[in-house]
């Protein structure tokens, strides 16, 4: 669902076409009949974002139905905990949660959600405040943690208890009928029927069912919620954790996973680490790790994380006097996420930039984007070729046009040239977390650099600039410890490029080390919160645990492909792990589910944990191990709780923590929608979706009858992202030339469009050209009796390359989702016509 | 500054590069392929073999770099990943035309404020008026305390945006020398 595999993941998609060679069913859930609908069992058309209706159909039907997997539900989820008295569900409310109430004025949201009602039932009172103020005065931060651990929670094994969480869940979707998903979906109920059949038949004991997902489910207002929804499907129908189950999100990019985990994201540093913020109780380091730390479960570890990650940024100056220098790292105290980013940089608020390998002058609501570049005073960007975002002063539309001139623009523009994959050494971090290097084979050309090596040398001058400084605030780039430098006579002789870093000394700093020898770490086990150890990143520790020993080196394939697991190819962080949670791949008692979906399970003859993978679990811990009350870390599970990330153990139904918009999925219109909301007409779509606000960045009403055309974005094969590193070259370029729109021959009769006649596309936004491509891939869907049209197009195109065409990101607008600021280019609405 | 290639450059730089208009050519009744093989095979013969991997999109396909006389000849597939057992899409196909392009920059490229044409800059000045630029920004927009008293030590007036494709030793160094500055607006093709 929401993936067009064949021609986006093609050569991931062959494993799947081997599946099905090995009897497996192959069901694809898209807007669009694409070259995944046609390898597949059954196509099923749906209305595009109405995923999370299509899902909780699902999940409504396999509880009603008694078709979940009770054994796995009961032991491995938390379906048997009570929640809070005070929580009310959207059912009660008529599509909003407890807890919600208005944002902050300014904000691009109009309401945020509180979660103190959404939280566990303890077995006894406790004050998380209070007993912040005893964990306060302990003396080191084990004992910290040790005072914040909670009360157990509140539980009913039998699931009957109205306010345990399997009740919650079965209440909240259970308006979401067969029916209902026809009429908010599109898909016919027969259809949906042999879905729900076809999933819960093949999951169970014998048989797991995975769901493989790409952008049609992220680039929502409710992204994360659609992710959401089937986590708990995969949850109740027992597929997590085991062979062939799980959730796969396919990812776009080669290192984009590495992008995440190596966090160049504002909101968050290293492993998942939140990053210090004035909006939080973060002032000091024990008050951000208070806030930070799950007491019990694994990340209660958390303060060897940070501290060893402040070792890593400030070197010998980071001292345990000195809170290992947390108070040089800067705090965040707002969204700078992209898209709030660049409305700051449009307003003039953000003077400089730094792009590298990125387009924005293509991306959502383009216009405003180049708009904005317009009011910088300096631009940097660093590629391959000359982008839309390096050229947008001479080349865009808007100068084209002569709307602006470019003796108007005042921004400094630097281009520089970058070196490509096989010019340089490094990693890459693909979808599966397989972490893999690639060698250098040969010099870059000319004055090609590598980024690394751009940014090494920045540092260098930035470094030697502030070397004199006395003032407080550039404390933290003196004391920023930048030691990559090759050391003295290991620089390579076969390379004419000078000054690059060397990248087994990143590397060494990623994986980590023990401060005082400077010997590599094996484990993120050695990891220590006295700053003994240096790690900038716990979850990739182990990648690199002796010198001349970088496991992403490794190219040993298993012999014939069997067992299959492969794990002497790349490294998969953490600990080389190719399932997460692969502990629920065993009973409670610790044997396989099945002999058929074998994958770990408990020796007790040898008395540790065994398989095809290495365990996600305390190696030793043996299945009947009893949970300590009041401990911290995994002492606080038993040996039956598979999921040792979270506080309980169990996989999460009911999400009380960590979501901005709800502790349970819920179906929500996308910001532009032909129709209103069916399940809850009060609540049109979701009530803390980011909306930022600009002129230029506005939204067609519910219904608008100028836009009542559904439209959805979508990648070709032959070309990546708006194109910067494929209309460039010929063969690609020849491939796929020019900018189309998809229509269906019902459409385009009703609108008078012959296959390829010109068409004007229009948005709220703004209009471009494309040319129609008629074809029953795309059909019209009745939506609670109404037809409902679709049309889509791929966004390759911009003015600069071999082949050019218009921007159809500027078709799209700023809206986001409420928890990780992703946009909405799934679901817009527009109209077509033909262009005279 | 645009190199834009007319149909008829199109089709020379496509087929001198390697060629995979072959069904094109096939199409007009010209049967290139036995010369095409032999040629592939003339063109790695002693040439050195780097494991590399396919730089577009998160599948992670394994790919064999040919290096002659430290040129980049010929970039396929490598047989032994388990992710693609040799096999590419047209994009990983095409790795070799991202190196060997006579459309890739080779140059520093600079726009002064207002001009109308880039000019060809020398590499050290440009990094060195980089470095200024960032540092001068910095100074003047970096906040040590919000007015409600927290202490932030940050500048959000400079952005660093990233692709998705570069290696996560930049990943790392980017985002500590951004944070070891103060600049917090650090973004990533990850986010869309
Ligand atoms: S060859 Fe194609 S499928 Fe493989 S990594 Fe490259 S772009 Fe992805």
């Amino acid at each position: 669902m929401g993936s067009n595999m064949a021609e986006n993941h093609p050569v991931a998609f062959r494993w799947v076409a081997q599946a099905k060679l090995n009897g497996a069913t192959l069901i694809h859930v898209d807007p669009r009949f694409t070259r995944t609908s046609a390898m597949a069992d059954l196509y099923v058309p749906i209305r595009s974002g109405t995923d999370i209706a299509f899902l909780g159909g699902l999940i409504s039907y396999a509880i009603e139905n008694e078709k979940y997997f009770k054994d796995y539900v009961v032991n491995y989820t938390n379906a048997a905990t009570i929640i809070n008295d005070n929580f009310q569900d959207t059912e009660d409310l008529e599509g909003v949660f407890s807890g919600l109430k208005e944002a902050p004025q300014g904000s691009e949201q109009k309401y945020i959600y509180d979660n103190a009602t959404w939280q566990y039932k303890r077995v006894e009172p406790w004050d998380p405040a209070k007993a912040r103020e005893e964990a306060k005065k302990a003396a080191t931060f084990a004992e910290m943690i040790q005072r914040m651990v909670p009360p157990a929670a509140e539980k009913d094994p039998t699931l009957q208890h109205p306010r345990s969480v399997f009740q919650i869940v079965r209440r909240h979707f259970s308006r979401y009928t067969p029916e209902m998903v026809e009429r908010i979906t599109g898909c016919p109920k027969d259809v949906f029927l042999k879905v729900a059949e076809t999933v819960t038949a093949n999951s169970g004991r014998e048989r797991t069912t995975t769901f493989v997902y790409a952008m049609g489910w992220t680039q929502h207002t409710h992204g994360v919620q659609t992710i959401g929804t089937t986590a708990l499907l995969q949850l109740l129908l027992g597929n997590m954790g085991r062979p062939g189950g799980g959730i796969l999100a396919l990812r776009g990019h080669a290192t984009i996973q590495g992008s995440t985990d190596v966090p160049t994201l504002y909101h968050s540093i290293h492993g998942y680490m939140n990053h210090p913020d004035a909006r939080k109780a973060h002032d000091t380091l024990a008050d951000y790790i208070l806030t930070e730390t799950r007491p019990t479960g694994y990340w209660a570890n958390f303060p060897k994380f940070i501290v060893s990650y402040l070792k890593s940024m400030y070197g010998d100056a980071a001292t345990p006097e000195n809170d290992f220098g947390y108070d040089w790292h800067p705090k965040i105290s707002g969204d700078y996420s992209h898209m709030a980013t660049m409305i700051a940089m449009a307003k003039g608020e953000v003077k400089g930039a730094l792009i590298f390998g990125q387009n924005p002058a293509t991306s959502i609501n383009g216009a405003l984007q180049r708009r904005a570049l317009m009011q910088l005073d300096w631009l940097v960007v660093k590629d391959n070729f000359e982008t839309e975002t390096a050229s947008f002063w001479y080349a865009s539309p808007e100068v084209k046009s002569g709307q602006i001139k470019p003796e108007d623009i005042k921004t400094e523009v630097f281009l520089f040239p970058s070196a490509q994959v096989a010019e340089t050494e490094g990693t890459f971090t693909n979808t599966q977390r397989l972490i893999q290097f690639h060698e250098k084979a040969a010099d870059p050309p000319g004055d090609c650099r590598s980024d690394a090596w751009f940014t090494h040398q920045l540092a260098l001058r930035l470094k030697k600039l502030y070397a004199d400084s006395t003032l407080p605030r550039d404390e933290g780039i003196k004391n920023l410890f930048w030691d990559f430098d090759y050391d003295p006579g290991t620089y390579p002789t076969n390379t004419r490029i000078e000054g690059e870093p060397d990248v087994f000394k990143i590397i060494r700093e990623i994986n980590g080390y023990q401060t005082g020898t400077k010997e590599l770490l094996k484990s993120f086990g050695d990891l220590k919160d006295d700053g003994s150890t240096t790690c900038a990143s716990w979850i990739y520790c182990g990648v690199f645990p002796e010198e001349g020993k970088l496991l992403a080196r490794n190219r040993e394939p298993d012999p014939d492909n069997k067992p299959g697991t492969n794990l002497g190819w790349g490294y998969a962080w953490p600990a080389n792990r190719r399932v997460l949670y692969n502990r629920a791949s065993a009973d409670p008692d610790g044997n396989p589910w099945s002999e058929r979906k074998k994958y770990i399970w408990w020796d007790a003859g040898q008395k540790k944990w065994v398989g095809y993978d290495v365990p996600d679990f305390a190696a030793t811990k043996a299945p009947d191990t009893p949970a300590k009350p009041g401990a911290t870390g995994l002492d606080a599970h038993d040996g039956k709780s598979p999921f040792i990330m979270m506080p309980d153990g169990k996989g999460w139904l009911f999400v009380p923590t960590g979501l901005a918009d709800g502790p349970l999925p819920t179906h929500y219109e996308p910001m532009e929608s032909p129709v209103v909301n069916l399940l809850y007409p009060k609540q049109q779509h979701n009530p803390v979706a980011k909306h930022w606000q600009h002129e230029e960045n506005q939204l067609a009403q519910v219904g608008d009858p100028n836009f009542p055309i559904v439209l959805t974005t979508y990648r070709l094969t032959e070309h990546h992202l708006a194109g910067a590193m494929t209309r460039w070259l010929p063969w690609l370029a020849e491939l796929q030339p020019e900018l189309f729109i998809e229509m269906s021959p019902e459409l385009a009769e009703e609108k008078g469009i012959k296959n390829l006649d010109l068409v004007k596309i229009t948005t709220k936004r703004r209009s471009i050209v494309a040319k129609a491509l008629v074809t029953p891939r795309l059909r019209p869907l009745m939506i609670d009796g109404k037809v409902v049209h679709q049309v889509g197009m791929p966004w390759h195109w911009g003015y600069m390359g071999i082949v050019t065409g218009d921007i159809v990101n500027d078709l799209t607008a700023m809206v986001g989702d409420p928890n990780v600021s992703i946009h909405e280019s799934k679901a817009l609405c527009c109209n077509v016509e033909k262009l005279q | 500054m645009a190199v834009v290639l007319s149909r008829r450059r199109f089709l020379k730089v496509s087929g001198a590069a390697a060629g995979t208009a072959v069904g094109g050519l096939l199409g007009l009744g010209i049967d290139v392929r036995p010369k095409q093989v032999r040629a592939q095979q003339l063109r790695i013969q002693n040439a050195q073999v780097f494991p590399s991997v396919c730089p577009y999109c998160a599948v992670g396909c394994g790919t064999l770099v040919h290096v002659v006389d430290g040129q980049i000849v010929n970039i396929e597939g490598n047989p032994k990943s388990p992710i693609n057992m040799g096999n590419l899409c047209p994009k990983g196909a095409a790795t070799y035309q991202l190196h060997v392009n006579p459309n890739r920059l080779t140059k520093v490229l600079h726009r002064p404020p207002n001009a109308t044409q880039w000019e060809v800059v020398d590499l050290d000045w440009a990094m060195d008026r980089v470095a200024e630029l960032v540092k001068k920004t910095r100074d003047e927009t970096f906040v040590e305390t919000l007015p409600n008293g927290k202490r932030v030590m940050h500048t959000t007036a400079i952005f660093s945006l990233g692709g998705a494709t570069i290696d996560n030793e930049w990943n790392h160094i980017q985002q500590k020398l951004m944070r070891g500055l103060g600049i917090v607006r650090i973004e990533n093709q990850a986010r869309i």
